[in-house]
């Protein structure tokens, strides 16, 4: 009776664990391989060359660069945001709140558009910057603009849960002690949020390199100058270029597999940072 | 779990995490001087051509010439940089204040915008260059599977049940535009044709369009690499090098009896030439399209040239063909935009219902 119902049961573990991991090996694993095979279909020669090329070199730093701006920007504003939320209490705060998730919530299109609506030559400041030599849009400036827009919410949506869990006891006790403000925050606080914090900054950074359909529409679209990693791929494969559109993505994909190795160990490390506590991505 | 190993171990993957972001900052600095260093020993000039989207092999050739001659007689370097996309697309992109030295576009509409939305050039743009400033031409042709399974021969068997038309947009694409009115001239053509017998028609042929891409290269990646749709309505240039990069052993390309001729326009862009004070470089750009020089590069990379010349060398790639032309069977570009492609036009009332 026991061991009859215990074998169906392994059954039905069985069954679901084959068909996530079917699932996951034919629309995740699968095409990651084929980006690697089709990198290296004419060799690695051709692949090293397709990575050597200026163009692709350039899109790569233009990537780097942007990463590099809006990762200690949204850092920063996410740190900040997060301890005004879940250490005080003021009014408009679900205001705030609700801002930062809106880039979550708006198409990335969207994203793009906005900033040509306000920056572009027709837009709100567009005559004026234009008549000061001042380019936005079309140029690098629009490009982390937007990028920094779309990736607002991942640091602070992930600090938020655990200042909230964590209370403001410590901090409290630091200060009645004689702590500084600053004190406070880089003995107390930080340490306490570190790894949610730098798990943040890992998500962010992965969604900035990768970005594309913000970024394409404030891009312009000129090679070796707005072209960044995603939108390089793009214009490669167009143009029948396909072991460098992959070799291309090779870099992409490797770079989002540093980040999800270092997101599981992590994981590994404080389960506490596990699904559940982190954002709505 | 807790372990002191698995520690150090979290412990050092922060510090290559940040490790990571510190050397793209390292990166982006070490980018700064040497560019900075390039400029300062010869001050090169840059030239912005802003092209729509079948062009880019195009003018990646005639870029390296251009570049080539301008050293060779003045002795200074120039770069140019290249953005392409959908015809209308990129037309928007300048108006929207995409610094372009030259507007390179699929047809004339699209220049009329930057004219009439932002007076980024003169009314009179067209006259300026000769051809209507055009420097070459192409038509639109049908792309089909190896042997023509679907027996797909002209216009007419587009709208026969179950066959798969690949277009892209008209409303963002210059090539698709020029499809729709090939597709609607030669109905027009037909016996007892008119503009309500080529609206029909044109009604049933998008009826038989499963995909709209935004841009004509989009539209080729769907018909060859996904293998969507039996035909491909394609720029002449882009069948002709879709069949050279893959092979005479995928696709066919078939010629319908009638076409009509497509004059891609090329103009310098007035306002910006003038605040960037380019505009010497950027008109000799646009006249080497015009030399012989410029002529062969345009005919070796699948566009009809204007020069006789070149033309009868390349005459057995370009076959001739019955062509209506816009101004003939429409009344002009703006005409035909407004009847067609504007909000509420032809297009708006077949698409959709």
């Amino acid at each position: 009776m026991i061991r009859g119902q215990q074998i169906p049961e392994e059954l039905g573990r069985y069954a679901l664990l084959g068909v996530a991991l079917l699932y996951l090996v034919g629309l995740v694993a699968m095409p990651l391989v084929v980006v690697f095979v089709e990198a290296f279909a004419n060799g690695i020669g051709s692949y090293v060359r397709a990575l050597l090329d200026p163009y692709a070199l350039a899109a790569m730093r233009l990537t780097l660069l942007t990463a590099a701006v809006v990762v200690p920007l949204n850092l920063v504003f996410g740190v900040a945001a997060a301890w005004a939320i879940a250490k005080f209490e003021f009014r408009g705060k679900n205001v705030l709140i609700t801002t930062i998730d809106l880039p979550f919530a708006v198409s990335p299109v969207i994203s793009g558009l906005i900033y040509v609506l306000m920056f572009g030559a027709q837009g709100w400041f567009g005559p004026w910057l234009l008549a000061h030599g001042v380019h936005i849009i079309f140029a690098v400036p629009g490009i982390v603009l937007a990028t920094t827009f779309v990736t607002v919410p991942f640091v602070a949506r992930e600090l938020i849960p655990l200042m909230q869990t964590q209370g403001n006891d410590e901090e409290l006790t630091a200060l009645s002690l004689g702590a500084s403000g600053w004190q406070t925050f880089r003995l107390v606080t930080l340490p306490n949020i570190r790894w949610g914090l730098l798990y943040g900054v890992l998500l962010c950074n992965a969604r900035a390199m990768g970005e594309f359909g913000a970024v394409s529409v404030v891009s312009g679209h000129i090679r070796g100058q707005t072209n960044t990693l995603p939108l390089h791929i793009e214009i490669l494969h167009s143009e029948y270029n396909y072991v460098g559109a992959f070799a291309s993505a090779s870099i992409l994909a490797l770079l989002a597999l540093v980040t999800l190795v270092a997101k599981t160990l992590l994981e590994r490390r404080h389960p506490e940072l596990r699904a559940g506590v982190t954002p709505r991505a | 779990m807790n372990s002191p190993a698995a520690r150090r171990a979290a412990a050092s993957l922060a510090a290559s995490a940040f490790g990571t972001l510190l050397g793209s900052l390292v990166l982006v600095g070490c980018s700064k001087p040497a560019a900075v260093s390039a400029s300062a020993s010869a001050r090169p000039v840059t030239l912005l051509n802003v092209s729509y989207d079948p062009t880019r092999e195009l003018y990646e050739a005639v870029n390296k010439a251009f570049a080539a001659e301008w050293l060779a007689t003045t002795g200074a370097q120039v770069t140019i940089n290249q953005s392409h996309g959908g015809s209308g697309k990129q037309a928007r992109a300048i108006i929207d204040g995409l610094q372009a030295d030259v507007a390179t576009l699929g047809l004339a509409y699209d220049l009329i915008e930057l004219n009439r939305r932002a007076q980024l050039i003169p009314p009179d743009w067209a006259t300026r260059l000769p051809n209507n400033s055009a420097p070459y031409t192409s038509t639109i042709v049908f792309l089909v599977r190896k042997g023509n399974p679907k027996n797909l021969r002209d216009w007419g068997d587009l709208i026969r049940p179950g066959v798969q038309v690949i277009t892209p947009n008209p409303k963002s694409s210059g090539g698709a535009r020029w499809n729709y009115l090939a597709a609607w001239a030669w109905a027009l053509k037909q016996p007892g044709g008119d503009d309500a017998t080529a609206k029909d028609f044109v009604h049933r042929l998008y009826k038989n369009v499963p995909v709209l891409d935004s841009g004509a290269r989009g539209a080729t990646v769907t018909f060859v690499d996904r293998g969507i749709g039996d035909v491909l309505l394609a720029w002449e240039n882009e069948a002709l090098l879709a069949r050279q990069q893959l092979g005479l052993d995928k696709i066919d390309i078939v010629l319908p009896s009638l076409s009509i001729l497509a004059e891609p326009p090329v103009t310098v862009v007035d306002k910006v030439v003038d605040r960037r004070g380019t505009r010497k470089l950027a008109e000799a750009y646009l006249a080497f399209l015009y030399t012989k020089q410029g002529q062969e590069i345009i005919a070796h990379n699948f566009y009809r040239p204007r020069d006789a010349e070149i033309a009868a060398k390349y005459a057995s790639q370009f076959p001739p063909l019955k062509l209506v032309t816009i101004d003939d069977t429409f009344g002009g570009w703006e005409k035909a935009q407004a009847t067609h492609f504007d909000d509420g036009g032809s297009f708006d009332q077949i698409y959709g219902q």
